[in-house]
């Protein structure tokens, strides 16, 4: 395991009376591509400006490499950010841009100019020193802004939402030059996106947050696979979360019908969220299933089949390759260990929030 | 055919602008280069080069410059205040700022006038602090103060324009790269509003290089400007052939101007009329 570089302790902040984060705590190991996940208004950005220093807290410390760093000045910090906009210097051509970092340093010309080199051939552009920031396309303009932040040569590179801006094949394009950046670099990127396909796909470690809160930290698979609470599993992917009661060990209750499942812990009789990814629903013959029900819609898409099953009461999410008609009656079968059991928010409160969403 | 309605929609204003602009400037023209018998000359524009036009030439000149550069430097730092304020509080100061604009010019001159006067009302107040008494009146320094307080506006509109115009995100990629207040202001903010500025510059610039009445009004007929020799001679010596011939070196001025700030403001982007 990597050494801790980034540390955020106790991070609290409001605007204007309106909490954004509560106490956050979160640690941000060397050399990790660490992804921000949330809906708009969770507090990621706040997070991401805290660390580039363009927003203060109102309580808690930023320790970066053993330094409390809370108070220092963005152009005082050893980071740099990549910007949603790009934010070019329109007024300047690309080397300039380039340089700009550098020449505030007084770097030596003969360095610079090997930087800006360097960094157009790291990012597929080189060859472009000359031109202006405005006849280049979107894609581009944004490699120049990691370009012109990498040369510097910062411990960690700060992503806000790079890639929002861009088209679908040019995003998907993009992850794959991120991924091979950052190992090329070999620096921390935090990347902050409201994206969850974005953030599986490139991320080491995955942060949810939701109103100001961390919902859930871990490693893309298992934020997938184990999602700790409803949102987590509501935000990152399709799925059905369905009430249930934990009967006992290893047996949960759903729409009336015992599911054996593999979770242990949650006592008897207890009342849970039971959650389903659409892809872990089998179909069969109504017989054999354990609860069946009628096809009422029936969308293809591709990879697979997404169909509705309506079966319990309850409007069952199914992706499947094999496709069963509007109208078809089936049986609806379910693996034990892909029935993921959830506690159920503690607090009416908390449970509003999850509505809200 | 849809092309032509749209042409014709101009119509009104492609009669006013012959009618009252390419008429006039070709009458300038025929007068400026003719004597009173009809003749060619260039005489006219030739007697630019008699003592006192060049004096009245060389004072219009530096007034207005001078005029400039204190609206330059009192306009700048105001377009950056009002951009880095919250929107209901900066459309209110902008408000205050163009209220006397709605006033009429000649309005606003006078007042100037019966303010400085030997016995006007600053005077009167000095008096009674029992302070010197100021005698700016009919003196090149009031020409400057009318000149900058009836063009300030013009200066403060288009940098505003330009300065708003910069994301803050390049701001902070700026100060992200390492660049303290300063050299953001240097090396960012003051590139990306030169258009601003030199819009701002023609705006003030021409209107005071030309001005007869601020002269007129608070410079007494002690101080003429070229402006001044210029009406004196259309209205009191009925000379409109000197007139149009003076008139015509003043538009030189003014065309060098109008090239130079379109080559730095090439997309028009400082220009808020």
């Amino acid at each position: 395991m990597n050494k801790v570089l980034i540390d955020l302790k106790n991070i609290s902040k409001s605007f204007d009376g309106e909490m954004v984060l509560d106490d956050l705590n979160l640690y941000i190991r060397e050399n990790e591509f660490l992804t921000l996940l949330g809906p708009s208004g969770c507090g990621k950005t706040t997070t991401l400006r805290i660390l580039g220093g363009f927003t203060s807290p109102d309580q808690g410390k930023v320790i970066f490499d053993g330094q409390d760093i809370t108070k220092l000045p963005p152009n005082k910090r050893q980071l740099n950010t990549v910007f949603q906009k790009y934010a070019l210097f329109t007024h300047m051509n690309i080397a300039e841009n380039i340089a700009f970092g550098l020449k505030i340093k007084n770097k030596s010309k003969s360095y610079i100019n090997d930087k800006i080199k360097y960094a157009l051939k790291l990012v597929n552009l080189d060859g472009y020193e000359n031109r202006m920031p405005d006849s280049l396309s979107g894609g581009q303009q944004q490699r120049i802004a990691i370009a012109r932040a990498i040369v510097n040569e910062p411990k960690v590179l700060l992503l806000d939402e790079p890639l929002g801006a861009l088209d679908l094949k040019m995003r998907q394009d993009m992850q794959y030059e991120l991924i091979r950046l950052k190992n090329e670099l070999g620096i921390t990127f935090i990347y902050v996106t409201h994206d969850q396909e974005e953030a599986l796909t490139m991320s080491d470690t995955i942060v949810v947050m939701n109103k100001g809160y961390i919902q859930q930290i871990g490693s893309p698979e298992r934020i997938y696979n184990e999602p700790e609470n409803a949102f987590v599993a509501d935000f990152i992917g399709d799925s059905n979360i369905i009430d249930g009661i934990m009967i006992e060990d290893k047996l949960v209750e759903i729409l009336g019908v015992k599911f054996p499942c593999v979770d242990t812990g949650f006592g008897n009789q207890k009342p849970v969220d039971v959650v389903i990814r659409p892809e872990d629903v089998i179909l069969t013959d109504p017989l054999k299933g354990r609860i069946s029900g009628t096809v009422t819609h029936l969308i293809f898409k591709g990879v697979h089949y997404e169909m509705e099953v309506t079966a319990g009461g309850y409007e069952w999410l199914v992706h499947s390759t094999s496709m069963f008609p509007v109208g078809t009656n089936v049986g609806i079968q379910v693996d034990p260990f892909n029935i993921q059991i959830m506690n159920k928010p503690e607090s009416e409160d908390e449970e509003a929030v999850m509505i809200d969403e | 055919m849809n092309n032509m309605k749209k042409k014709l929609l101009g119509l009104p204003y492609y009669i006013w602008c012959a009618v009252f602009i390419l008429i006039p400037l070709g009458m300038v023209f025929y007068y400026g280069l003719t004597d009173k018998s009809g003749a060619f000359t260039l005489e006219n524009i030739a007697s630019i080069t008699a003592p006192e036009h060049l004096k009245a030439l060389a004072l219009a000149l530096l007034l207005s410059v001078i005029a400039t550069l204190i609206c330059l430097l009192l306009a700048y730092p105001l377009a950056m205040i009002l951009c880095d304020m919250q929107v209901n509080q900066h459309s209110f100061i902008v408000f205050i700022f163009i209220l006397p604009m709605w006033m009429n010019f000649l309005l606003r001159t006078l007042a100037w006038q019966t303010l400085l006067e030997k016995t006007g009302v600053i005077n009167s107040i000095l008096q009674f602090l029992h302070l010197p008494s100021l005698t700016i009146i009919n003196t090149p320094y009031a020409i400057v103060l009318g000149m900058v307080y009836n063009f300030l506006p013009f200066m403060v509109l288009p940098i505003y324009n330009a300065l708003s115009k910069i994301d803050d995100n390049v701001i902070q990629a700026a100060r992200d790269l390492g660049a303290n207040g300063i050299q953001v202001f240097l090396k960012i903010k003051l590139p990306l509003s030169t258009p601003g500025i030199i819009s701002g510059i023609t705006m003030v610039f021409v209107p005071a290089l030309t001005t007869f009445v601020i002269s007129k009004l608070l410079g007494g007929s002690k101080v003429l400007l070229i402006g001044n020799v210029i009406e004196e001679e259309f209205t009191q010596a009925s000379n409109w052939h000197l007139g149009s011939g003076l008139s015509i070196v003043l538009m030189i001025f003014i065309l060098v101007n109008m090239v130079l700030s379109a080559v730095f403001d090439k997309d028009g982007e400082g220009s808020f009329l």
